[in-house]
């Protein structure tokens, strides 16, 4: 491993690897997503495929697809170097639902969550929101302000969404790199108070 | 060896010796080119040569899939392949915590996030 083969890889190496952390974004479909990663990110947002071979349509429907044999399922992210050894990956999930298959790829050992909310569209984010719900993942609901979302609106939204007064709710503009640092400062503290609760 | 649809195939086939389940590494996983990789001379498989000269500064298992312009699955065998070899380090934050708790779950590490998201 890379931790161990210094000897191995000679002098000119440094003498321990950066680290590597992640942050989910989840949401609906066209909610920004991909806007919200590149308003950080220091990189135009890249886009990474994985096939969903046979192996996955056991779980997963196939039945509107031309293709039934493979399908190819995409996501979008961005990268933030944080300081010399440290880089933080924002990766958005793939917008429709039935690609549950990679969620657990992109979630795995992932700092939380960042579910991007359109409150006309409220029914979209569902899915993501029973996932890390499901699976104990931190997250905070970002509402994106695409039509001036008012600060008492708020509440209602997540009397809508059945989530918690535990968990943090931000009114955002995916377009705004100081609005998106917010969401995602939000989302760390979140992620922090929650080691220190147990 | 090419797909019907000319894609190539044959990194799917690949398996030699790996130490851990492709399926493992993770996508943040950073690849760095050891100095194997770099004095080892061009490398007969494209995709190979174009992996090893990107990560001269480490890349993601992510970036390294979007840039070369490959499936992840594909970037995850090419890769696992090539640290067998020597040719590549992988640093697997979640390996790298193995026996305690994961990064994201350290709160050291989540303050270093936190204070960089701050400055950025």
């Amino acid at each position: 491993m890379a931790f161990v083969d210094s000897e191995v890889s000679g002098g000119t190496q440094a003498d321990q690897d950066a680290l590597s952390v992640k942050i989910v974004v989840a949401g609906g479909f066209g909610v920004g997503k991909t806007t919200f990663v590149g308003a950080v990110s220091e990189i135009e947002p890249l886009r990474t495929e994985a096939l969903m071979t046979e192996a996955s349509t056991s779980v997963d429907d196939l039945s509107m697809l031309p293709d039934k044999r493979t399908t190819t399922v995409a996501m979008d992210f961005g990268r933030i170097t944080l300081a010399d050894d440290l880089v933080l990956y924002l990766f958005g999930t793939p917008g429709q639902n039935r690609f549950w298959f990679m969620w657990d790829d992109i979630t795995r050992g992932a700092i939380g969550a960042v579910v991007l909310v359109d409150t006309r569209r409220l029914a979209d984010c569902f899915g993501a929101i029973d996932y890390v719900e499901q699976r104990g993942i931190p997250f905070v609901v970002a509402l994106n302000a695409f039509n001036g979302i008012q600060e008492h609106d708020v509440e209602d939204v997540r009397d809508a969404l059945q989530v918690g007064p535990e968990v943090p709710f931000v009114v955002t503009d995916a377009r705004d790199r100081e609005s998106v640092k917010v969401v995602l400062v939000t989302l760390v503290e979140h992620a922090m108070s929650l080691i220190q609760q147990t | 060896m090419a797909a019907p649809d000319g894609r190539r195939v044959r990194p799917y086939l690949a398996t030699r010796g790996r130490t851990r389940p492709v399926q493992d590494i993770a996508i943040e996983a950073l690849v760095s080119t050891t100095k194997d990789g770099r004095t080892n001379g061009s490398d007969p498989e494209p995709e190979r040569e174009r992996i090893l000269r990107l990560c001269h500064s480490p890349r993601s298992v992510a970036e390294v899939a979007a840039i070369v312009s490959m499936p992840l699955g594909v970037a995850r065998v090419l890769v696992a392949d090539l640290e067998t070899e020597g040719l590549v380090r992988v640093a697997d934050p979640h390996a790298a915590f193995a026996g305690s708790e994961e990064p994201a779950r350290n709160l050291s590490v989540l303050e270093r996030v936190r204070d960089g998201l701050r400055r950025l």
